[in-house]
């Protein structure tokens, strides 16, 4: 018993409550912003040291018996996500000061991001597949909210395309956790995995595997079910956009590597084969997807989606090596696609287009900008010391290890891509001659849209040099997806 | 041409309360029968929702000043508070607490704190319901 896990949840949650008073005065509304996620994000701190030091936390709720209450599991794999989670989402309301417009500010922009962090944390934090789905939800109305706030035509047209898909995901998993329900007749995670483990799983389980693959897979758009993400994404607003490419994608990741390394652990050859053959064709059509364009929003969308299929292809892999590596590269994931965005975002400031072609030679008048976007550039791609380096690494050692040979040395391969899909902008944008801006560009607001995004970029280049510290971190993740006893036990046990 | 509506009016008046009442019951009634917090809120909107028909959104507006924005935030507000406060006594998040009590009038009743936390639903759901008809009403 101990509440304190609960706390990067209910935090963001009141002031969310908060802020729905004062609409109107943008003062008060930034300052209890911040405010929130700053003091959730020092809880979410003390929390990963504490988590750290005493192991597994977890709080059953209404002080009722294990199985039968609902109960919040903080382990190392949620709570790293949820620190990521706040610090990033710090740094986007900074970033949104400069850049999100007045009008919309005044319209629940904030209660909506606040809304939207407490169904993220809680849905990584939560030990209950049902209440899973509701805090899926949480965050899902709220950003349905945040992708449709100001109105614009572009907007409406992406945001019905997006609300049609989430209520079609969304009425599958609850058909689904209804599958799983009349088969293990049991809501909670351990306990399903318990069940699970007695029955060895019947080919009725596997085929509720498989019905969860698709419903988190539309959430975390892989391969063939990644369609609605590109044009429903492109068409929020910036820090909005950073967001979701930074944080939603990754909730169906962390559910389906949930449910992947905690349930369905008996039939390998089966589910974790499929999950591997999506994950490099969503590599693929990623890497199509982030050549092909020639607006910037759209290529790192793309990029999205090529991490996806690295991450799962080492949460398909099962072995040690290949879930750190996952863990690891989710990690640096939502840190440098915050970064990208927030950078790609100043560059469409500053030159009033996302057009590849009509920009250039932005490099004489910022040349700052050019080369922290180009360390983001060299991140991405996972070149060392920078942080995606480290992860690639850990998964291909991983598919090495399990023994698929050419499909880890396709996942290397797919950095040089990845490198010159970033690159072209870098070409592009930053080098050649330089072109005529439509865009005036404000001093005062580009000083608020750069200092946070160097400080992102700043933290990824530590994350990358400093593995050495993370390492202990991200082996207990591991341990812990590895062998889903550890989780159990902890949970089941009396207190 | 001018509508005289004055036997809608009339009666809106009157089954107004009914409903209104009735919402109550179902809403104290929640923890032994069928109802709750979600259906009485439900049935107080459809009340209020039948004043809007009777008479217009401004006058209903007039009678009962309420900013149901503000409304959902108390109702919110008032759930989480009664589910943190466990927390500063030691217990889990949403322990609830009851006891019986000798109220005048009414006799040995047992209150339960899943009446606040059923309130702040009742609230929350007014709050919503009210919201997105005046939205929808008042847009042009």
């Amino acid at each position: 018993m101990n509440n304190f896990l609960l706390l990067p949840i209910i935090i963001p949650f009141f002031f969310g409550m908060i802020l729905m008073f004062g609409q109107k005065n943008l003062k008060y509304q930034r300052t209890f912003s911040l405010l929130g996620i700053g003091i959730a994000l020092i809880s979410a701190i003390s929390l990963l040291i504490k988590v750290k030091n005493d192991g597994i936390q977890k709080v059953t709720f209404g002080n009722w018996p294990v199985p039968f209450g609902i109960t919040m599991v903080s382990d190392m794999v949620s709570v790293l996500l949820v620190t990521t989670t706040l610090l990033i989402a710090f740094f986007v309301v900074w970033y949104g000061f400069g850049s999100i417009t007045k009008e919309r500010e005044r319209f629940f922009y904030y209660p909506g991001i606040m809304f939207i962090l407490t169904g993220v944390n809680g849905a990584f934090t939560t030990g209950d597949i049902f209440n899973l789905f509701v805090f899926f939800e949480v965050l899902l109305m709220a950003s349905y909210l945040l992708i449709v706030l100001g109105g614009e035509k572009g907007q409406l047209k992406g945001s019905i395309k997006y609300i049609l898909i989430n209520v079609i995901s969304s009425a599958l998993f609850v058909i689904t956790v209804a599958f799983l329900y009349s088969v293990v007749g049991t809501l909670n995670m351990a306990d399903i995995a318990v069940k699970i483990a007695e029955v060895n799983q019947p080919g009725i389980v596997t085929v509720i595997a498989v019905l969860f693959l698709m419903v988190f897979g539309l959430k975390a758009a892989i391969f063939p079910l990644y369609f609605w993400l590109p044009t429903s994404y492109a068409s929020a607003p910036i820090p909005v956009l950073t967001l979701f490419g930074a944080l939603l994608t990754k909730v169906g990741i962390y559910a389906i590597t949930r449910t992947y390394t905690l349930f369905f652990v008996h039939d390998l050859s089966y589910t974790h084969d499929l999950l591997m053959a999506l994950a490099i064709a969503t590599i693929i059509a990623g890497c199509i997807g982030a050549l092909a364009y020639f607006d910037i929003k759209l290529i790192i969308i793309y990029n999205i989606v090529i991490a996806v299929g690295v991450i799962l292809f080492g949460v398909s892999q099962m072995n040690e090596a290949s879930l750190k590596g996952a863990m690891f590269y989710l990690v640096h994931d939502m840190l440098i696609k915050a970064a990208l965005f927030m950078l790609i975002g100043i560059i469409i400031y500053i030159t009033g287009t996302s057009d590849l072609r009509k920009m250039g030679g932005l490099m004489k008048k910022y040349p700052t900008l050019g080369w922290f976007y180009l360390i983001a550039a060299f991140g991405l791609a996972g070149i060392p010391p920078l942080s995606g380096f480290v992860g690639k690494l850990l998964i291909a050692q991983g598919g090495f290890e399990a023994g698929s040979m050419w499909s880890s040395i396709f996942i290397l391969a797919s950095s040089l891509l990845v490198l010159l899909s970033v690159i072209r902008i870098f070409l592009y944008a930053f080098w050649g001659e330089e072109k005529a801006t439509t865009g005036t560009v404000d001093k005062k607001i580009y000083k608020t849209l750069f200092v946070p995004t160097v400080l992102l970029v700043l933290i990824t280049v530590a994350y990358g040099v400093g593995a050495e510290w993370i390492t202990p971190f991200m082996d207990d993740a591991a341990k812990l997806l590895y062998d889903p006893s550890i989780y159990i036990d902890a949970v089941m046990k009396e207190d | 041409m001018k509508t005289n509506d004055v036997i809608i009016q009339f009666t809106a008046k009157i089954v107004f309360f009914i409903i209104f009442f009735f919402s109550i019951h179902i809403f104290l009634a929640g923890h032994y029968t069928p109802g709750g917090g979600f259906v009485g809120g439900l049935l107080t909107s459809s009340a209020i929702v039948l004043l809007v028909l009777a008479f217009d959104l401004n006058t209903v507006r007039h009678v009962l000043p309420i900013n149901y924005t503000y409304l959902t935030a108390i109702g919110l507000l008032l759930a989480l508070a009664t589910a943190a406060f466990p927390m500063f006594l030691g217990k889990p998040f949403f322990t609830h607490f009851f006891d019986y009590f000798n109220l005048p009038l009414l006799g040995k009743q047992s209150l339960h704190t899943a009446m606040l936390f059923d309130s702040g639903v009742y609230l929350v759901v007014v709050g919503v319901t009210m919201t997105i008809i005046q939205t929808i009403g008042e847009d042009e």
